[in-house]
């Protein structure tokens, strides 16, 4: 999670002072200044997985698009199928360029007959706004609403509960990777059932000016729920124990949504989309590495851009890396040759100049409990 | 303020000596480790190997970074915290107890004048140096 050769002032979202007060460290993300921990990455990742974390996640950008052909420019820009999405209904995708390489990671919200939100990641919000504005179709008009649009994440097992207690409607029947509008601690929502921890939880897109006004409420309320705010830092573990891609170390411009195990979100039979060619083509040629997950067999730990070894030569280099605090264990991300990619493969991470062994596991690291459909 | 301990010597790089006789105790600082986070594995040399004052010995991981540890003094490891392997968060914890990484005999006792005092590390600390 190093700072990406951002230039000028640090951008601060809404609640960037109130990190500072409550004693957050503070460190330069995607050109953000985000909270990176309050008490401890390991206890914050834990707290997630038992009770419930509140993630300050403004830093992502929000495109609004709308018009007769809304969907046709969703559908020509991305490559999961948009036009099976209702009103109220949420797809991951991705944005990739011709020769099939990824732009972007993004969801997708249906919000209207006419109207779709795109939400991208924060360190792309300029590359991204400049692609899908340059590449729309017909009657289609964008708004870049990241900078009005504040976005916070209420995630683990008791979620549900405190959400539910602050907002103005049910919250028990929004299905997994669905959202419906209303108030919560009086603050009009968007209220998503989605999240990047492999725990059930929400999302909640609120008017920036608003922003500390939840924030603060869910702090009260979640008090007797154990809530306490989370920063990047365990964002990054409890992803990495999911198998959840992150941009720019797993997938970027020189990666493939097929190799990245993003097969499911790419849809050839919808039509044309950029990307598709390519990507058809190399499905049919079949991908020559794949993205795995391993595990060390000691606790040396394997970091975003060191060596993958396999007898003695290497093959690849990891993407992420980390202590994985729920499994106890080190555990990592990386590109291996489809031939080394089998579950059980054996591995080896160059650190420090020496091998440490490694091996192809079964993922998510974690078992997931993201709310089933 | 991080607790710097009155008895104890220091480097510039965060770690602290327990002089007693020809031998050092050693570890890293409460501001060390506070600044590193939880530590999540600590790479040490073994009993008999040789270390030099101001070069690394040894590596210490958090769940966010990788940090070199560098030696107070020169000398011929005699202990090493064997809790350390199955308990990296005594770093954490008790840095200045039971989070102590080797005991050094020193080759060179006059090493130790030039490490620092706590009040200058304390110093150092306080100026926000990393």
């Amino acid at each position: 999670m190093t700072d990406a050769a951002s230039t000028g002032p640090l951008k601060r979202t809404p609640l960037r002072d109130v990190h500072v007060k409550a004693g957050a460290k503070m460190v330069p993300f995607g050109g953000w200044d985000m909270p990176v921990q309050y008490t401890g990455i390991i206890d914050e990742h834990r707290t997630v997985r038992r009770a419930v974390g509140l993630f300050d996640i403004s830093h992502m950008g929000e495109f609004e698009v709308r018009g007769p052909d809304a969907l046709a420019a969703v559908q020509r820009l991305c490559t999961n199928d948009a036009s099976t999405l209702e009103i109220g209904q949420v797809q991951y995708a991705a944005l990739c360029y011709p020769e099939g390489g990824i732009v972007d990671d993004l969801t997708i919200y249906k919000m209207g007959a006419d109207r779709f939100m795109l939400v991208v990641n924060a360190s792309n919000i300029d590359k991204d706004w400049a692609w899908v504005t340059s590449h729309s179709v017909g009657r289609a008009e964008w708004k870049n609403v990241s900078d009005e649009t504040a976005l916070l994440a209420v995630q683990g097992p008791r979620a549900e509960g405190l959400v539910g207690r602050l907002a103005d409607r049910d919250v028990t029947g929004i299905a997994y990777y669905h959202f419906a509008t209303g108030a919560v601690a009086g603050v009009p929502a968007v209220i998503s059932r989605t999240g990047y921890t492999g725990e059930d939880g929400f999302e909640l897109y609120v008017a920036a000016p608003q922003a500390e006004r939840l924030w603060s409420a869910l702090i009260e309320a979640g008090r007797p729920d154990g809530l306490q705010p989370i920063g990047l830092g365990a964002r990054d573990t409890l992803r990495l124990e999911m198998k959840y891609a992150l941009y720019g170390n797993e997938i970027d411009q020189t990666t493939n949504p097929l190799e990245a195990g993003l097969g499911w979100v790419v849809k050839p039979a919808k039509g044309e989309f950029i990307g598709r060619e390519a990507i058809e083509a190399l499905r049919a040629r079949g991908v020559a590495r794949r993205l795995v997950g391993f595990e060390m067999a000691e606790r040396a730990v394997p970091r975003h851009g060191y060596r993958l070894m396999a007898g003695g030569a290497p093959v690849g280099v990891v993407t992420s890396g980390s202590f994985g605090p729920s499994v106890e264990r080190s555990i990592g991300m990386g590109y291996v040759p489809s031939a080394q990619a089998a579950v059980g493969s054996e591995l080896a991470v160059e650190i420090r100049g020496a091998t440490h062994a490694a091996r192809v596991v079964k993922t998510p690291f974690h078992p997931s409990h993201t709310k089933k459909a | 303020m991080a607790n710097v301990p009155a008895e104890l010597k220091y480097t510039r790089e965060h770690e602290w000596a327990k002089v007693d006789g020809d031998r050092a105790r050693i570890g890293i600082t409460a501001f060390a480790q506070e600044q590193l986070g939880d530590v999540v594995f600590v790479e040490l040399p073994k009993v008999g190997a040789k270390v030099t004052a101001m070069k690394t010995f040894g590596v210490v991981e958090s769940v966010k970074a990788v940090s070199d540890l560098f030696a107070p003094v020169s000398g011929e490891v005699v202990e090493v915290n064997d809790a350390l392997p199955k308990s990296p968060e005594l770093v954490n914890t008790d840095p200045y107890g039971k989070g102590w990484m080797l005991v050094i005999r020193m080759a060179n006792p006059k090493d130790v004048d030039g490490l620092l005092s706590a009040a200058d590390y304390q110093k150092l600390t306080a100026d926000g140096a990393h």
